[in-house]
Parts: structure tokens; sequence; C-alpha cells
């Protein structure tokens, strides 16, 4: 299956819902909705074969949140499955249920983004502490001004 | 009994402890040299020629530091454990022949005396790791008192097949019987091999250091311990490893015997002659100075066969070597020594 | 009882005992806190807790130049400085759509490889420690520096290197620097027979490896473990073979896998790869072109409005970079480091539980993490 034929099944099973195109030679970008992340997923793992579950980049842009799921084939093909999210409600779907290996990415956008993740069994900070204020990758986050002696 | 009888009998005691010390400033010296020189380390070499006066300046640092007691700990048993550990280590060494006519409590039965008390290091053991109150110290201690249990009976066993074969208790007897006949590693080789090993594991060294081992409970049952404390538990290690070697210098490589004994003894008694020793006196030294040289041999082979070249075994697997291979052959090595006792006897 | 820390809450029963390695500990290899849960010495339960070394490396990245985020990538896997800025410059590289010299790009591999089997050498050394063998510590460390002074030779820095440009890399390398490359090599095969005897044929090391740890292939996968970890439970899986970069398609070499899932399947699995790192400079030496170091860069890098994720094959596994750039600045508007020992970490527990705490240790060191790696 190559990078075209990925990009076909996956505009027939879900229609226009989903914007997909290859990027470049074993990248295929993949934009959707919060609300089909679950199906798309189970979609990308189970019949594309997409086992492979690299990281969450979760991006604030001025008008949405982004949350971008790299997946890839054994065969190096990479999905960069990107969820949009609105900035009033950064709350999305899990899929540790999907990707086990999901679980500490999430954790981690959870931290530094804000971004909820509904259905992770266990939803912490992972790097800063607990008591820790705000979501220090978001673009409102006032950094501290360097102090010199 | 006269006053210079008692005399002997308080100064003697004090002269073992000192060698004792001594040596044990000695031996972590020797063990940081040979352990630096097989990792491509030089050791220590900036106190004194080659920094033998090293042992002295850890000495006068562990003096000085404050004597920590943890908040949570039992304080008289945290107390009580070094000191323990360290009676318990140097007690057996009354039983020890220096030579063949000095051993401090000359009785008949002496390995059973040296063996019972031997074997109490290991209360001290327990004593230090439940007297911290700590966890990395009680896992350590649960770790100590399972290997006890391990090693205990083949390192008996397999002394009770030289006692068969010499058909005496006392170790005087014993190194007496390899000068006239044979060195005994060269009629128990078996029962060798399983004392080498059941002697490590009592001392705690490589591959047997379970109860201290660093990579995961930090320093064992002396982790909470610092200053003089800890250096008394360090000393009762060393001891054991000095009381091990010398055990093993005299069960099995024939104590002060060398090829050529008599031919040093005669030089021996010339020599104090003309110093106006008496013939015993002379010839003890001579004895003890053989035995000395033998022991750091042994310990030097100890430092270099397994603490420069061999990993930590598994955990909890001592005691399955010990009680499916250790005590089964030990047990071999007894009934066929028996038999070859009661053949040629 | 009931314990709480960092927003955990752990039930422990009278016969059980919860103990903190870490963050000071002999053997967690950096700031790591492992809370185990012990009944006797058997571990019940394994939470990691990290953050420790957290610097927010991207939230700084997303404040610098593109040049100047070459020097903060170093940071974050010390120990595999040169594959930290290969992802981060093929990255960039990829979203300006710069062409790299050929004798950049085989620079570049060498580097990369030398500094594959530094890092290896140095798990080799600390694995040895951690099983009770401080020989084995200072002999890996002795044979590092032979790696260590040849990429000095190359970059000027013996840990944090520095030496990939946007573009190409820093500065070309002496003539000689190969001969003395292929003869530092030769020493090191050479070496490597005395690490077989050492580890290999010890029936203590054999005993303390073999069954600890094992860590089922599909298992792997679903946790996204990848690196020497993954290879050692049995799957092909190469960011060098399966998507490759800069000039590794036309070197041969081969994707070392073990099918025993364990520990010492992991530690063979790094011993063989050293192996074959020798073998992969060996070529790029004999393959090496003349020609220029550096492509054609702007001076000041303001790459057009895009995204790229770029992964290479680091010590520990996949290493990605993601970057989107906004068009407008000459800073990224967000990067994203993808980092092996991240994930490998966060599988951990899952296939550690009911161990010994010392076969713990084994299976802990046998994953090979870098901490500074993991908090960023």
């Amino acid at each position: 299956m190559n990078e075209e034929e990925i990009v076909k099944r996956l505009k027939d099973r879900f229609g226009d819902r989903i914007e997909a195109y290859v990027k470049r030679k074993r990248r295929i970008v993949v934009k959707i909705d919060r609300e089909l992340i679950i199906d798309v997923s189970k979609f990308l793992f189970e019949e594309l074969d997409f086992k492979f579950f690299s990281t969450i980049t979760a991006v604030d842009f001025p008008d949405r949140f982004e949350c971008i799921y790299h997946v890839s084939r054994h065969d190096g093909i990479m999905i960069l499955l990107k969820a949009r999210i609105p900035k009033n409600d950064p709350k999305i779907k899990s899929v540790t249920s999907i990707w086990p290996g999901a679980d500490w990415h999430e954790r981690e956008a959870y931290d530094l983004m804000g971004i909820i993740f509904e259905g992770h069994p266990n939803l912490k900070r992972i790097f800063l502490p607990e008591d820790f204020k705000g979501h220090p990758l978001r673009k409102d986050f006032k950094l501290q001004e360097a102090s010199w002696f | 009994m006269t006053l210079m009888e008692i005399l002997i009998l308080i100064i003697l005691p004090v002269l073992i402890l000192i060698f004792l010390s001594l040596d044990v400033l000695f031996l972590t010296w020797l063990e940081r040299k040979v352990i630096a020189r097989i990792q491509l380390r030089y050791g220590p070499n900036r106190t004194g020629p080659f920094g033998i006066l090293q042992p002295l300046a850890d000495a006068l640092k562990l003096i000085q530091k404050e004597d920590i007691i943890p908040r949570d700990a039992d304080r008289t048993i945290f107390n009580l454990a070094p000191i323990v550990s360290f009676v318990a280590a140097a007690l057996p060494f009354m039983f020890v022949p220096f030579s063949e006519y000095f051993q401090l409590a000359l009785i008949d039965n002496a390995i059973i005396f040296l063996l019972a008390t031997s074997a109490l290091s290991a209360i001290g053991i327990l004593l230090a790791a439940w007297g911290s109150n700590s966890k990395y110290p009680l896992l350590g201690g649960m770790r100590a008192i399972a290997q006890v249990l391990s090693y205990e009976i083949p390192l008996v066993l397999a002394i009770l097949s030289v006692i068969i074969l010499v058909g005496s208790f006392s170790l005087i007897d014993i190194v007496k019987y390899q000068e006239e006949n044979i060195w005994l590693i060269f009629l128990q080789p078996l029962g060798f091999l399983i004392f080498f090993i059941s002697g490590l594991a009592e001392a705690s060294r490589v591959p047997f250091d379970l109860p201290e081992s660093e990579s995961e409970l930090v320093a064992g049952f002396h982790t909470e311990y610092s200053g003089m404390k800890f250096a008394l538990l360090l000393f009762a290690e060393y001891i054991h490893l000095i009381l091990i070697s010398m055990l093993m210098t005299l069960l099995y490589l024939g104590g002060w015997d060398i090829p050529g004994l008599y031919y040093l003894e005669s030089v021996a008694k010339s020599i104090g002659y003309t110093l106006g020793l008496s013939e015993k006196l002379s010839i003890g030294l001579l004895h003890f100075l053989i035995l000395i040289i033998k022991v750091h041999i042994v310990i030097f082979l100890i430092l270099w066969i397994t603490r420069g070249t061999l990993f930590r075994i598994r955990v909890y697997s001592l005691p399955v070597l010990s009680w499916k291979g250790l005590i089964p052959l030990a047990m071999l090595n007894v009934i066929i020594t028996s038999i070859l006792a009661g053949g040629l006897g | 009882m009931k314990y709480k820390f960092e927003g955990y809450e752990i039930e422990v029963r009278d016969n059980e005992l919860l103990l903190n390695l870490g963050p000071q500990h002999p053997s967690t290899h950096g700031l790591c806190r492992l809370v185990v849960k012990l009944e006797g010495e058997k571990v019940k339960e394994i939470i990691p807790i990290i953050g420790y070394l957290h610097r927010g490396v991207e939230k700084i990245c997303e404040n610098r130049t593109y040049l100047q985020i070459i020097p903060i990538t170093d940071r974050m896997d010390y120990l595999s400085a040169m594959n930290n800025n290969f992802a981060y410059v093929t990255a960039v590289e990829e979203l300006l759509g710069v062409k790299v010299p050929e004798r950049a790009e085989y620079l570049r591999v060498i580097a990369a490889e030398l500094n594959r089997i530094a890092s290896h050498l140095l798990f080799i050394a600390t694995f040895g420690m951690d099983i009770g063998s401080f020989s084995a510590f200072m002999y890996g460390f002795r044979d590092r520096e032979m790696i260590l002074d040849l990429l000095e030779e190359m970059s000027g820095a013996r840990m944090l290197y520095s030496y990939m440009r946007i573009g190409g890399v820093k500065r070309d390398v002496k003539k000689e620097f190969f001969d003395r490359c292929i003869k530092v090599l030769d020493k090191l095969e050479e070496r490597l027979k005395d690490y077989e005897r050492f580890f290999l044929e010890n029936e203590l090391f054999i005993n303390r490896t073999k069954g600890i740890g094992i860590l089922k292939p599909e298992d792997a996968i679903k946790l996204g473990v990848t690196g020497p970890n993954l290879r050692a439970s049995g799957v092909k899986y190469d960011i060098r073979r399966v998507d490759p970069y800069s000039v590794y398609e036309s070197i041969d070499f081969e994707v070392i896998t073990d099918s025993g899932c364990d520990s010492y399947a992991r530690f063979m699995v790094r011993f063989k790869e050293i192996k074959e790192s020798i073998k992969i400079v060996r070529q790029a030496i004999k393959q090496i072109p003349e020609g220029d170091i550096m492509a054609r860069v702007p001076k000041v890098i303001r790459p057009p409005e895009g995204e790229v994720y770029s992964r290479v094959e680091s010590p520990r596994g996949e290493l990605g970079v993601y970057i989107y750039s906004d068009g407008k600045s000459d800073k990224p508007y967000r990067i994203k480091f993808r980092v092996p020992s991240f994930a490998n970490l966060s599988a951990f527990p899952h296939f550690n539980k009911g161990l010994l705490l010392a076969d713990l240790i084994v299976s802990f060191a046998s994953i090979d993490i870098v901490l500074g790696d993991i908090d960023r």
C-alpha cells in the first residue's frame, strides 16, 4: 500500500469530513475535527496498520489548538493526524485505548499546553509540579524577564 | 596465677587487636590499589609513597566526622550494632593459632568455638539493619540473613571432612598433619572449592556482596551509619575477610608450612639465639610471619579473582546454589572422606 | 495505609513496603525517581516520576533563531548530541528545501555513527556497573575516550558538539583524520573481543540478565518503544532503513534484531550495533567524495510557512523533530522534540512487575534512558 492508496482509503471511508493529502514521500497529512479522532484513529490502527505511535504535538494557533498525532507504519509511512480543537474548550477524546503508548504523550500535552484528554486513565502533570499555575507552551503564557545581577 | 601471667593475658589480646587494626588499614589500601590497577586507575597515590598513608587519612576523617543518628532510629540497637559486629568479628581470633606454640584460648575443640563466634556477626548486621529503621538497611538485613542460612552449612560441612581426615578439632593439629603429610588442598580439592565459595559469602565479598550491593540498596545495612560507627562496621567486614583467608590457609594451604621449613626454622633459631630470644618465640615469630604472608596472598587472590572480574550474583540465587549445589556436594565429600579415612586408618 | 505524593495516591498494606528509588540513587542514571511498591523484594508496582531536569527546551526554542537552537539540541540527549543535531538540521533543511552537499552528508553520517558507538559503549559501562562490576565501567569509559578524541578532532568539543549546521557541517576534517579513524576502529574491534569474553561468556552475567524484563514484541510496538529496545524484541524497525535520511540509502548495513526480548537481548543488540556502526563508518570513509561542506544558505534563516516532521535513529530510538514555521519570523512558531527515552521509560512499568528489586535495576539499566532527554 503506498501513500496515494492510503489517502484514497481514508477519503472513501470518511468522505469530505476529512482533508488528506500526501506531503512528500512517506508523509501524509490528515486534517480532521476533534469529534472524529476516535473513528479515524481506529481506522488507521486496525485497517491501515498504523501501529507505531510516535508522539503528540499540541500547537497553539491564534484561532485554535491543534493536536498532531504522529503515527507510522512498519514501512515508514507516517501520518500527521491533525485534530482541530476550539480555543475556549480545549478537550479531546483520549486515544490511549487504541495506542497505549500515547499515555505519557497525552499527559505531556496536558501539562504543557493544557489540552484535556477525556478518558485518559491518569491525566496528571508530568514534568511540572502539581501546584504549577498555567500551561507554559501556550502563547499567552507570560515568561519571566531575564534578570541580571 | 602470677601477676606476670595476668599481664600476658591482657597484653596478648590487645596485641592481636592492634595487629588486626593495622592489617585492616593495610587491607583497605591494598584493596583500593589492586582494584585500581585492574580497572586502569592509579588508586591512592598522594599520601605518602604509593599512597600508603591513605588509610590513616581516612581513619582521621572518620574519627572527626559528626556522629549522626537518624531521628526515627532505635537508638540502643543502632548504637549497639557496630560494637556487636566488631566483637563478633574479632572474637574468633581467640581460637586461631598464629603459630605452633601460640593460640590465645588453647582448647581442644577450637574450630567449633571459632565457627560459633564467627556466625554471631550476622546478628550484628541484623541489629544494624533493624536499628536504622530505614528501608534500604532493612532490605540489606533481610538479604544478609538469607545469606547466612545458605553459606554456613556448606562451610561447616567442608570443615567437617577436614576434621574427619585429620582426626582432631584443633587447628594446630591440622597444620601439623599437613606438615607431616601433604597440604590438604591436594587431598580435599572439592572441599576447598566449597569452602572458598562459602567463605566469600561469609565475608560478603563480590560476587556475594548482596547485603550491601550499592546499585540497588545504596549501601545496604550501613546506609545510615557515619563516623566511627561506620568505621567499626567496615572494620568488622575486613576482619571477617582476614579470618576467612586465615582459615583457608590453616585448613587447606598448610598454615605456616612451606617447603624448606626446617631449614628456615634453624635459621630463625640461630638468629633468635643471637638476639637472646627463646627457641619457641623465634620459631613462633617465623611461623607467624609465614602465615601472614600466605594470608595476604590469599586475600590478594580473592580481590583479584572476584572483586576485579566478577559481577554480583543474582539475588536469592545463593540459597539455591547452596542448597541444591554446595550442600549435596559437601555431604558427598564428607562421605568419601569418611570412607577413605576409614580405609586408611 | 495511604501514601500521597505528586498527585498519586497509593494504598500500602502491612506486608508491603513503599520504596523511593531516586531521585538521588546510584542506578537511576540521572534524576529519575521510581516509586516502587515491594512485597518482600518482589516489585508489585512501579511509578516513574520525572521532571527533575525539565528546562522547557521547547519554549526556549520558540524564542531563539533557528541557528541558536542547535546548541540547545545538544543539551537534550547529552550522550548522543550528534544525533540530536542531525535530527534538527535535517528538519530545518527540509523546511527550507536546501540540498546539502554530499561530503557534508557523509561527514554527518560518520559523526553520528561514531557518536552512536560512544553512546553504546557508555551503555555497556553503566550496565556493567549496575550488575556489580566497576571494572566494566572503567573499561567502557576507556574505549569511549578514543571515540571522543575523534569527535573532538572533528567538532572541537567532546560532548556538546554543535557540529552540524543548517546546510552542512561546521568544518571539514583533514585527510589524516580518516586514517586515525580507521586505526581507532581497528583497535576497538579488538577490544570488543575482550568485552565478549568479559560479558557474554560470563555465567554470572547470563544468569543476571537472561529472562529479566521480558518485553513481548506486540507490547513493545503498542507502548511506543523504539530503537534497540524494540529490536531486542525481534521487531525489525530502524529509522535508518524504514524512513531513510541523509545518505543511509547508499550504505550497506544490517538491522540487528534479537528474539530474546529480555535484558540480555537488549545488551546483545547494542553490542552488535557497535560492530554495525563500525562497518558504516568504514564504508562512509571509503565512499566520501571531495567537495563543499556547506550549501548556500541565507544568513538569516526565515523558512516559508509550513511544517515538517523529520526523524532520525538515535542510539536510543526514534528521535523526531516537528517544526511549524509561520513564515513571518526567524524563530520557529512551534518546535517539538519526540525523544526516544521518554516513550521507552513510559513503557517500563508495564513489563517489569513481579521482578525482584535487584532484577528491576538490571531491567532499568537495560532500557538505557537519558534523563536529560526525557525531561528536556
